[in-house]
């Protein structure tokens, strides 16, 4: 079974803070790492490999530091991965970033699967993966929990609000996938020295034969007008008093606002 | 695409550097001038435009290449996605319709509401309505019965191509955001995620969609400018549904519409529904929401939490650390890896309130925090804190609560 996953480099939001002068995000010093859903569609391609054979491909779009991402997931045992990168590329939207995707992705040959996570912690759109999934022409099924193939056919369950639902997918199609589907491995020893050794293909905007009205800022329908911080929430109030003056005082301030 | 600055209008401020969420700007001395002047690094810009208003001085500019030439003002009216589970309009629906009728207002443009299902769903039509829709687009068909990507981007998008809206709104949901993401793509339509504030630009009449990033530690304002219809999923609970006050006409404006559905369209199955009993309230539906966590101590204290809700009529959540440790199920988890929620009160109790969590409920209306570390982080967003043992606290809250409805 020859796999595709797509994976992106994000800043670790954990860290990510607000410098309250400037109101303004510092990206000093915050690390990238490889999308954590991403890296539940990496282990869930790579068991899926274990029990199927086959290759597992990783894409990324980025700038050229992205291939620190894709190094990672050599390290975690996949066996090929392509950065995908060019000056064109930039300020690509999802509707460009899906469309570049499923171009590279067509250039791979003949593939089975091609799995994303469910969504990216910077951008949180979920956006993408269905959107290769239309370039493509192919089905798509959204946050996968459990995925089983048997004779060409994807039995997935997902995760909705309230149920899971269990769908059938003939392949190809894409997947997206959520936390709950796995824990991902570390990385292995040979796989690390493997990923230092690795050249990095690099594929540019010609080599995938892309539309330039499709690339980039300019193929992008949305634009980002502005970015702000949140106003802050008004001052908190920490209750005083035992335990009993506490509650008391919680009630009546709730009562006070109305909300109950 | 290009971005620029003005070596002449750059003072040197450094402001854009400081806007700059990807550290790709840079101070350089130049020769000619006792002013640096600020240079952008390509290969770390990402074109996002945050530097551009912070530059007073318009010394920064990106331009595209190419304006779309595409003619777009044929496109009028604005649609509501009509999300129905199990043959029942969703309240995001209502939510969207009673916003839908202010951007409506100001578009001075139709409101319109699209609904897919079977015959069976005629039952639900007058709801739309009653909270606000000019016109009900029906989308009738057997396959339509139960959502399915394909055959819901089949049908509606055949609709946008006839009837040509100039907006169109669908709940942040699990459904929303699986067709959304889709159907954007094959009407060539730009589409914002997860919005919590929509307005109309007075001047240019376009929509400015508003939105979480970076798990909610900066805001976005994101606009469709040359692409039509605009489209965003919003997310649920963040506006009001208000029944629409006007007096009804009596021959109700409904458009039926039978989708061709092809053979394609229906490859992927539903094979079955798993109910998962425990989570019966929809989270991120629920006004009051009561969260343990790992301060709860053991799996059985849960039952404390369970208690509070059910007198307040709220619903239970959960931190990931007491999901991962089998507690409770996956449906109750909030934050980065499971819900985002935003309620009129959440009661976190025994959280610590790390960034994921908080991303996934920190805007909510009333937030109380009851833990025994008086520097747990849950503390920086809560509106009322109580430090104090969740066993203690718990029982005494939900006591008090009985006694003061009696
Ligand atoms: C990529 C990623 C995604 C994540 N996504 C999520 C997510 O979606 N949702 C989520 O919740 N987490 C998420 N996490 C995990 C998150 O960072 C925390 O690990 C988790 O929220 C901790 O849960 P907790 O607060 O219940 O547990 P703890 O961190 O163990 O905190 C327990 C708290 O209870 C207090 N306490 C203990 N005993 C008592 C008592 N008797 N009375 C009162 N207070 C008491 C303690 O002081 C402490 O503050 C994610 C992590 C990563 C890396
Ligand atoms: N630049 C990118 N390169 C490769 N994959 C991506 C990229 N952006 C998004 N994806 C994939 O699409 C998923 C959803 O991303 P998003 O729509 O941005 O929330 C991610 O989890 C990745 O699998």
């Amino acid at each position: 079974m020859e796999i595709v996953v797509c994976i992106k480099q994000v800043p670790d939001t954990t860290e990510v803070k607000i410098n309250p002068e400037t109101n303004t995000l510092i990206r000093d010093g915050v690390p990238s790492i490889i999308n954590p859903f991403d890296e539940n569609a990496i282990e869930a391609a790579l068991q899926l490999r274990e029990k199927h054979g086959g290759k597992v491909m990783v894409i990324t779009m980025g700038p050229p530091q992205a291939a620190e991402a894709l190094r990672a997931a050599i390290a975690m045992g996949v066996d090929e991965v392509a950065l995908i990168s060019d000056r064109a590329f930039a300020g690509s939207d999802t509707w460009a970033t899906s469309y570049t995707l499923s171009q590279a992705i067509k250039k791979l040959g003949k593939i089975d699967l091609i799995l994303c996570g469910k969504q990216a912690i910077d951008g949180d759109t979920a956006q993408v993966g269905p959107g290769i999934a239309e370039w493509l022409g192919i089905p798509q099924v959204t946050f996968a929990v459990k995925i089983e193939i048997n004779n060409n056919v994807a039995k997935v369950e997902r995760m909705l609000e309230e149920v899971n639902e269990v769908v059938e997918m003939p392949l190809p199609g894409v997947l997206t996938v959520v936390k709950q589907i796995n824990e991902p491995r570390m990385p292995s020893l040979k796989g690390m020295l493997k990923a230092k050794k690795t050249e990095i293909k690099t594929l540019s905007a010609a080599v995938l034969e892309a539309d330039p009205s499709n690339l980039g800022l300019n193929g992008s329908p949305t634009n980002v007008m502005k970015i702000f911080t949140p106003p802050p929430k008004g001052g908190g109030e920490m209750l005083q008093g035992d335990a009993s003056e506490m509650v008391d005082a919680l009630i009546g301030k709730l009562k006070e606002r109305k909300t109950i | 695409m290009s971005i620029k600055v003005f070596a002449e209008k750059c003072t040197g401020c450094t402001l854009c550097v400081k806007a700059c969420p990807f550290a790709a700007i840079t101070m350089q001395e130049r020769p000619e001038s006792k002013r640096k002047l600020a240079v952008i690094d390509l290969d770390q810009c990402t074109l996002c435009s945050a530097c551009i208003p912070s530059c007073k001085f318009n010394a920064i500019e990106i331009k595209a290449e190419k304006e779309s030439s595409k003619d777009i003002s044929h496109f009028k009216g604005i649609w509501v996605f009509a999300e129905q589970r199990e043959g029942e309009i969703q309240p995001v629906a209502f939510e969207l319709l009673s916003e839908g009728k202010k951007l409506a207002a100001d578009l001075n443009c139709e409101l319109a509401a699209v609904l897919c299902g079977d015959e069976s769903i005629d039952k639900e039509i007058n709801k739309l309505f009653e909270y606000g829709a000019d016109k009900v687009y029906l989308l009738q068909h057997k396959e339509l019965k139960d959502y399915r990507s394909l055959p819901y981007t089949r049908a509606i998008a055949e609709a946008i191509q006839k009837h040509k809206p100039e907006i169109f709104l669908l709940g942040a949901t699990t459904m929303g955001r699986d067709l959304a993401a889709r159907l954007a793509i094959r009407v060539g339509a730009g589409l914002t995620a997860d919005c919590t504030g929509l307005s109309i630009d007075p001047v240019k009449k376009i929509l400015q969609q508003t939105r979480p990033a970076f798990g909610g530690n900066i805001m976005a304002t994101i606009i469709s400018p040359n692409h039509r219809p605009q489209m965003a999923t919003v997310r649920p609970k963040v506006f009001k549904k208000t029944k629409d006050l006007r007096p009804k006409t009596k021959d109700l404006n409904i458009i039926k519409f039978s989708p061709v559905i092809n053979p394609e369209d229906l490859i992927v199955k539903i094979l079955e529904v798993i109910k998962d009993e425990s989570a019966k309230v929809n989270l991120q539906e629920a006004e009051i929401i009561v969260s343990g966590g790992r301060g709860l101590g053991d799996p059985k204290n849960f039952k404390l939490v369970e208690d509070l809700a059910k007198v307040l009529g709220g619903a239970v959540g959960a931190s990931r650390a007491t999901v991962d440790a089998g507690w409770i199920s996956a449906h109750h988890q909030v934050g980065q890896t499971g819900k985002t929620v935003a309620p009129k009160i959440y009661i976190a109790c025994g959280i610590a309130g790390k960034i994921q969590h908080l991303v996934g409920m920190q805007s909510s209306d009333t937030i109380v925090a009851i833990n025994k570390d008086p520097d747990a982080p849950i503390f920086k967003v809560a509106t009322y804190g109580i430090v104090g043992d969740v066993l203690e606290i718990l029982p005494l809250l939900t006591r008090k609560l009985q006694e003061s409805r009696r």
